[in-house]
């Protein structure tokens, strides 16, 4: 558009110099995961004497630091990144499902007052920091979880039901919000055709929900997978089950400046993610902006 | 819905009948402290027997009713559990002598007033309003610099933005442990001496790797700003011979007033909660000579960490809750009022 202005020559120049300075920025920006590939493939010699180079690197040492990282039986990475895996693909799953199911009670019952409470308090809870429940929460599910004899601690089931909970706000607000758009005459032209208000929703509305519903999927799928705090908070830091972070976390808290093994675990934990990413660029950055605009 | 036969009532009727047997059954073992391993999933499974017999149940006036019962319930009764109920309970806690498992004695406002006479908290507090001030600066200017230069007519955009974005993929424990590295292997060869010992430094080196992961989301939002800047309101501007900084501060800008708000509001609140970052990167430590008459070790300790270790560190379960709920109070009052201004400035304009 600007550029239009300036012609030939100069806006060559002008477009040159930025393109330096993008690649300048970016290469500050990509230089910490350079790092970190570059010194999975080395000995924790090497990389002590030498962070930046590529002195000392080679794919047999990379081969032992994985298999040292991977078979370490207190990082126990498979297990890790399965329950990791399981704890964020159910969660995703059921609150798009319940979210959805949520948020279309919700506004199409907009003008009763109910509803609208309901909605208030989804909205206002979404100020809730997780410090301020965190405590109580732990307390909470340690005690129904003895009283009614399911484990909700250093439980997969646990954290699904936590995430449900949490998400659950900020997951019906974005879906409410779409809902409301989609015209009432296409559920009244369903109804007259005889169908029931649960197959409505269903067959008529779930299906059109698609593009936000990957909204909050990536948004809900980023702070599930990356989430630390809770469940570090309900698994506990030596507990049997952990989620990738939490066991990251363990794994480094016992091999203080073992950077060999540190940074292998870490390029372990990046690399779904920035696979994921690269296939799922345009998404995953279209859905981060939704859901700030509309958070 | 044509579909009352009598099976379907009998159906309807013996599950809700069952589901309120195995819920009671279940509830009455609770209560008299059975250990039967049966009783979790008997209650489960009463629960759902009797939202399908609900949902069985042969009325045309109220089905619709039933199924907007059924379609609430999950959602609403995880969040109960997991948000409404712990926050009252938490709210109720910080005022006892809450062991993180059990209250002897109701203490008043004790809690309160202990954290305000600690010395260290109050330096946390310090340090997490310096935090998020500066973070709310740099990270917005940052990032509107690099909207600019995305939008700015360059080559390989697509490249550039998705490689800006990048770190923000990645969970702030795995990041902090990076840095870590950056901080105390590659960057020591310039700086001599490790950033994260000092903690002035310290705090420094948690601004900027805050700033990394954080500027390329924001620079996301300003893009998308720019870039639904009508063409020709520019179209008009260039004609009326705006250079590009008159069109930059008296067009562009301007126009992006909600989408400023949008982004100070998410630096603010995400700065604020900062927890994962302090946590692998300093963990909080860092020495303070003089402040306030006392030696602190916990220079580099926000806000987040400080609760967290106040309560799971140190064991003092009442003190961290009642911190946490004025942890609360301030992010109540600073996004209401950050909303407020906002709002109005955007009115202005």
């Amino acid at each position: 558009m600007e550029e239009g202005r300036l012609v030939g020559k100069a806006a060559r120049t002008r477009r040159v110099i930025l393109t330096i300075v993008g690649i300048i920025i970016a290469a500050y920006v990509l230089f910490p995961f350079y790092l970190v590939v570059m010194n999975s493939f080395k000995a924790q010699t090497s990389i002590v004497e030498s962070p930046i180079s590529t002195a000392g690197a080679s794919f047999g040492q990379f081969r032992a630091n994985l298999s040292a990282v991977v078979n370490n039986s207190n990082f126990n990475f498979w297990y890790a990144f399965e329950t990791s895996l399981v704890v964020t693909v159910i969660s995703l799953v059921l609150l798009a499902v319940l979210g959805a199911m949520a948020a279309w009670v919700i506004s199409r019952n907009n003008k009763k007052k109910w509803a609208t409470v309901i909605y208030m308090i989804f909205i206002a809870s979404m100020i809730i920091p997780f410090q301020v429940v965190m405590l109580p929460l732990i307390s909470t599910f340690r005690d129904v979880g003895k009283f009614v004899g399911i484990s909700m601690l250093q439980s997969v089931p646990g954290i699904v039901f936590a995430y449900c909970g949490f998400g659950g706000a900020m997951t019906v607000f974005i879906l409410t919000g779409f809902i409301k758009g989609i015209p009432y005459d296409l559920e009244e032209a369903a109804a007259i055709d005889g169908c029931s208000p649960e197959g409505t929703f269903f067959r008529v509305i779930f299906p059109l929900l698609k593009p936000v519903i990957t909204t909050v999927t990536i948004l809900n799928g980023m702070w599930i997978w990356n989430d630390y705090l809770l469940p570090s908070l309900m698994l506990g830091q030596n507990g049997k089950v952990k989620t990738l972070p939490v066991a990251v976390q363990a794994f480094v808290g016992s091999y203080v400046k073992q950077w060999d093994l540190i940074l292998t675990a870490a390029l372990l934990a990046i690399i779904p993610m920035i696979i994921i990413f690269l296939f799922a660029q345009k998404q995953i950055m279209d859905g981060m902006i939704e859901g700030a605009v509309k958070g | 819905m044509n579909k009352n036969t009598a099976g379907q009532r009998v159906l309807s009727l013996v599950l809700l009948v069952a589901g309120i047997v195995l819920l009671a059954a279940a509830l009455i073992m609770d209560f008299s402290g059975s250990q039967n391993a049966l009783r979790g999933p008997m209650l489960i499974i009463g629960i759902v027997a009797f939202f399908i017999g609900l949902y069985l149940f042969p009325t045309l006036k109220h089905h619709r009713q039933i199924v907007y019962v059924i379609f609430l319930f999950p959602l609403l009764f995880t969040f109960a559990v997991t948000v409404i109920i712990p926050l009252l309970l938490g709210i109720c806690y910080s005022f006892t002598d809450w062991t993180g498992i059990r209250f002897t004695q109701i203490v008043g406002l004790q809690n309160y007033v202990a954290m305000f006479k600690d010395p260290a908290f109050i330096w946390s507090i310090l340090i997490t309003f310096i935090f998020v001030i500066m973070n709310m600066i740099l990270v917005n200017v940052v990032a509107f610099l690099l909207a600019l230069l995305c939008t700015s007519g360059m080559r390989g955009v697509g490249f550039f933005r998705a490689s800006y974005f990048l770190p923000n993929l990645i969970g702030g424990i795995v990041l902090g442990y990076i840095w870590q590295f950056v901080f105390s292997n590659v960057l020591i060869n310039i700086t001599k001496i490790s950033w994260l010992v000092q903690t002035k430094t310290a705090l420094l080196a948690i601004v900027i790797v805050y700033l990394w992961q954080y500027a390329g989301y924001i620079m996301l939002i300003y893009v998308t700003g720019l870039t639904q800047i009508p063409g020709d309101v520019l179209e008009a501007a260039k004609i009326d011979g705006a250079n590009s900084s008159q069109t930059l501060f008296q067009v562009k800008i301007p126009m992006l007033a909600s989408t400023f708000t949008i982004c100070t509001f998410l630096t603010l609140t995400s700065a604020f909660k900062q927890f994962d970052v302090n946590m692998a990167l300093t963990n909080g430590t860092g020495s303070v000579p003089n402040f306030m008459g006392s030696y602190l070790s916990n220079g580099t300790q926000m806000l987040a960490l400080n609760i967290y270790n106040t309560a799971i560190a140190k064991n003092s379960y009442a003190l961290g809750q009642a911190k946490a709920v004025l942890f609360f109070i301030i992010l109540a009052c600073v996004s209401l009022i950050q909303v407020r201004i906002s709002n109005k400035r955007e009115v202005e304009l």
